[in-house]
């Protein structure tokens, strides 16, 4: 399509931003139309990573789901299982034993942190400032640490069970975990001073991709994207399960301080400041953890009662939000998963009208997408 | 606002449309609709000013053996309450308006039940696949679905 | 060379019967092969230190598998890129594709030629040194556009394109904050700058304390060369995050090694140049290297020569590895509305100092005042 007829007569040109490529975090194919820099339509094209996990639901007993669940979102792998844990346990009214749900809230807010921590470092890694990304690593590494010591496994961790979690807290767990929430708060600051308010970063970030609360509402964000638009909107704060009610933290929303407000260094700033208040909850958590067993009596071939329940919770990159229908079998009947990074990439076409090649990276970083919760 | 005073509005205003309320064992209670009328009353459930639906938490599809069904659950940031509304289709050619123009964030979940169920949404700005390739045959979450043996000469 | 040739020739007898043109030929390309290996060893061991710089700066360790703390490291590298297979994409132009990378090495590795590594030790003293180095770095945008475009890649393309632009744009300031330097020393000559700086001031001699505008022209010259050589915050042409690898994404092999050498090779250029307008060069603090016999006095220069070079390079580093990349538009900006008229204001500023203190700097000012 030729866009001038004065002198110089130029072309668009169509690139693919292909499904290998080193900073569209996971198998992502945006195909860009450009003129120049400058481009003029991005459609994303997603399914290269899908695995039939719904699908799979159907044919698998619930408790056999679990490690399904991991695969859903590896980052965040604990959030994901104990959203299904969850989902089940309200379908079936299962009481679950205080001790399971505080360790289920420290293991899901210490895989916040961890899942921030690469959110935060491979965007300055695409940003071009390759260090943060280590640093972010090297916390992480700690994190992982502690659920090897937890539950055995570093990255996907089958961990909670329908009914409770799968193991209790080995002695010195808990130690250890206070040992590493004093050691990263610091950590924090040490980051802001080093990229957070640098000029260039804030310059690559600032005014880039602003989207307005309503229509952040309209398009189905959620999670920090949504509160980095200004909306106050935190299902652990509106809408609390598990034992979430009894901790006392802010819900962080983006201020516009660098920019607009809902533009990409919102959506950071808020990530950023996730981390500090999870590791006030983790805090509250270890201190107050009551004894207890830590899993329910459900029996082996569990069959829940016949109906349909929505349960969403908040996950790292946006709600989770878990459809089950069930006929009374061992299998589920209809699984759906409706996940955070699924329904931001439908804004991610309209958000990057206009902006530079090099905006597009910083777009899909700061939405913080992760493909296997879109492909499912 | 309760699932029964908002089948009560609803009825009251669109009458014939408004089938059922789904509420036993139903978490949050479903709504059950007339498919041809769904957009029209999607557009009241979101600017009516008692409601305001203006949030759209999960657009499913659903195949219930005899019948398909596209269910939807939404919520109010404004006055925190959620409602469920499900429109059931029948097997041969299921089809509705579509959504997409009162909440945006429904096209890529429409897109979604079309690939994989194979419901059409009619006057749907953009309805291709999403999850499957653009020429795979076939919706693989029916429940009678068979899967192919061979998919561009690779035995699948 | 001619000279050397000539002493060459009453030195050793045994060449009596050959015509001198042979024997300076011949001695250029003994010099050209010195500085061809210096060059070559310097770029492989800049790849190493640029790792373990980096591995520092990231809290982990960085090659150390290869040779004692992998200090050989880029030896294997290198022997690896000579094994490779050498791919060409269909459909890419062959004669340019090919041609490319030799652009972009001889541009940087024909700079080497003027530097003054010591105080009788440059290849060729040119008196137009100055003018002659701008001149052939020019010639990588050629060799970098060629590459973007006979890849036949869109983002090689892109790459190319991004890397021309900000190249030339970045030209300007780095010339227009060498000249303070060449104005100070009245010549384009670099051994002639270098001996400009000498004296008894020490260090207070260099270029940089000479007055506020030349001091200012350094970091200005610095930010500059940065971007010419393609270093983070301006390594759009090679971001690796963004363009995977930009104008050299379909190099492979040795190909790709000259790219890779001659990166390095420009960032010592650069900080030679640094050294030898700014920071005195060669030239040993409160000494004349003169004085000492030929083979002391070069030794030591060189010595001092390449310390100072070094810290600048790895100045370079550092900068690379702390902070994030410019935006294309960015980088245009700060270019076209900052350096240049920066550099401007700064080159005239030197000129009316010059003018008014009759070519006396700050520290000589001074100096006459304690008579």
């Amino acid at each position: 399509m030729t866009t001038r007829t004065d002198a110089l007569p130029t072309q668009e040109m169509t690139i693919n931003m292909g499904p290998q490529h080193p900073s569209t975090h996971g198998v992502l194919r945006v195909i860009l139309t450009t003129d120049g820099e400058v481009v003029t339509r991005a459609v994303p094209d997603v399914g290269y990573l899908h695995r039939a996990l719904e699908k799979i639901g159907e044919r698998v007993t619930y408790a056999q789901y679990m490690p399904f669940t991991d695969r859903l979102d590896y980052l965040a792998a604990m959030n994901c299982n104990c959203a299904w844990a969850w989902t089940v346990e309200k379908l079936a009214k299962i009481e679950v034993p205080e001790r399971a749900e505080y360790l289920r809230v420290i293991v899901c807010e210490l895989n916040r942190i961890s899942s921030h921590l690469i959110a935060f470092g491979s965007y300055t890694a695409d940003m071009g400032a390759f260090t943060p990304f280590l640093y972010a690593i090297r916390e992480r590494e700690r994190v992982n640490d502690l659920f090897e010591m937890l539950c055995g496994n570093r990255l996907t961790y089958n961990y909670a069970r329908v009914g409770g979690v799968s193991c209790d807290a080995p002695p010195g767990f808990l130690e250890k975990t206070k040992e590493f929430l004093d050691y990263f708060e610091p950590k924090l600051d040490e980051y802001n001073n080093l990229i957070s308010y640098n000029k260039i970063f804030v310059h690559r970030l600032a005014n880039v991709a602003v989207i307005p609360a309503e229509e952040a509402v309209a398009y189905g964000l959620t999670g920090p994207n949504l509160r980095g638009s200004g909306v106050p909107f935190d299902l652990r704060k509106d809408e609390p399960y598990s034992v979430y009610p009894k901790f006392d933290f802010k819900v962080c929303v983006g201020t516009g301080e660098r920019g607009t407000l809902g533009d990409c260094f919102d959506r950071y700033m808020v990530r950023i400041n996730e981390m500090r208040e999870s590791i006030k909850i983790v805090r509250q958590a270890v201190a107050r953890i009551p004894d207890g067993p830590v899993r329910a009596k459900v029996p082996r071939l569990f069959k829940p009662p016949v109906g349909e329940v929505y349960f969403r919770s908040e996950c790292p990159r946006g709600e989770t939000g878990i459809y089950l229908i069930s006929d009374g079998t061992v299998n589920p009947f209809r699984l759906k998963i409706r996940t955070g990074s699924f329904v931001t990439m439908s804004i991610f076409e309209k958000v990057t009208r206009g902006l530079m090649i090099a905006d597009v990276v910083a777009v899909i970083g700061s939405f913080d997408i992760i493909l296997p919760e879109i492909d499912r | 606002m309760e699932a029964q005073a908002i089948l009560d509005t609803l009825k009251g205003k669109f009458g014939d449309a408004v089938v059922e309320l789904q509420s036993e064992g139903f978490s949050p209670a479903f709504v059950v609709v007339a498919s041809a009328a769904v957009n029209a009353i999607a557009r009241f459930l979101r600017d009516d000013p008692a409601l305001s639906f203006d949030s759209l938490m999960c657009l499913s599809g659903v195949d219930y053996k005899e019948k398909f069904a596209v269910a939807y659950h939404l919520h109010s940031l404004k006055h925190r309450h959620a409602i469920g509304l499900k429109a059931m289709l029948p097997r041969e050619n299921p089809s509705l308006p579509t959504v997409d123009d009162v909440w945006p964030a429904a096209n890529f979940h429409e897109r979604e039940a079309f690939d994989l169920f194979g419901i059409g949404f009619e006057g749907s700005k953009d309805l291709r696949r999403i999850l499957l390739p653009e020429d795979w045959e076939g919706h693989p979450l029916r429940k009678d679905y068979k899967y192919p043996d061979f998919y561009h000469g690779i035995k699948v | 060379m001619e000279a050397l040739a000539l002493s060459l020739v009453h030195a050793v007898p045994l060449l009596a019967g050959v015509p001198l043109w042979t024997v300076t030929l011949l001695l250029m390309v003994v010099v050209a092969a010195v500085i061809l290996v210096f060059a070559l060893t310097f770029e492989g061991v800049g790849s190493l230190v640029l790792r373990k710089v980096a591995g520092d700066i990231q809290a982990r360790i960085g090659p150390n598998r290869v040779g004692p703390n992998g200090i050989l490291q880029f030896l294997a590298d290198g022997v690896k890129l000579v094994l490779k297979e050498d791919i060409i994409p269909a459909n890419a132009d062959r004669l340019l594709f090919k041609l490319a990378p030799y652009f972009v090495f001889v541009g940087s590795f024909a700079a080497f030629v003027v530097v003054p590594f010591g105080v009788g030790l440059i290849a060729a003293d040119l008196n137009i040194g100055i003018y002659y180095v701008m001149a052939v770095t020019s010639l990588v945008v050629i060799g970098v556009l060629l590459a973007g475009w006979a890849s036949n890649n869109k983002w090689a393309l892109l790459g190319g394109m991004r890397a021309a632009a900000q190249i030339v744009s970045y030209e300007i300031p780095v010339g227009m904050a060498l000249l303070p330097a060449v104005l100070i020393a009245g010549s384009l000559s670099l051994q002639d700058i270098v001996r400009s700086q000498g004296g008894l001031l020490g260090i207070f001699g260099w270029n940089l304390f000479h007055n506020p505008f030349t001091f200012f022209s350094f970091f200005l010259y610095f930010t500059a060369a940065q971007a010419e050589t393609n270093q983070t915050p301006f390594d759009l042409p090679e971001a690796e995050s963004e363009l995977v690898s930009g104008y050299n994404v379909e190099y492979s092999g040795i190909r790709f090694g000259l790219f890779f050498l001659a990166e390095f090779g420009d960032m010592f250029i650069v900080a030679a140049l640094a050294t030898a307008c700014f920071l005195g060069g060669w030239n040993v603090p409160f000494f004349h290297v003169g004085t000492l016999p030929w083979i002391w006095g070069n030794l030591l220069s060189l010595g001092v020569f390449l310390t100072k070079a070094f810290a600048m390079v790895l100045i370079m580093m550092w900068v690379r590895w702390t902070l994030p990349r410019l935006r294309v538009d960015q980088l245009m900006r700060m270019s076209w509305k900052y350096l240049v008229p920066l550099t401007f204001v700064n080159l005239f500023g030197v000129s009316l100092w010059l003018l008014v203190f009759r070519g006396k700097g700050i520290p000589g000012m001074i100096a006459s005042l304690f008579g």
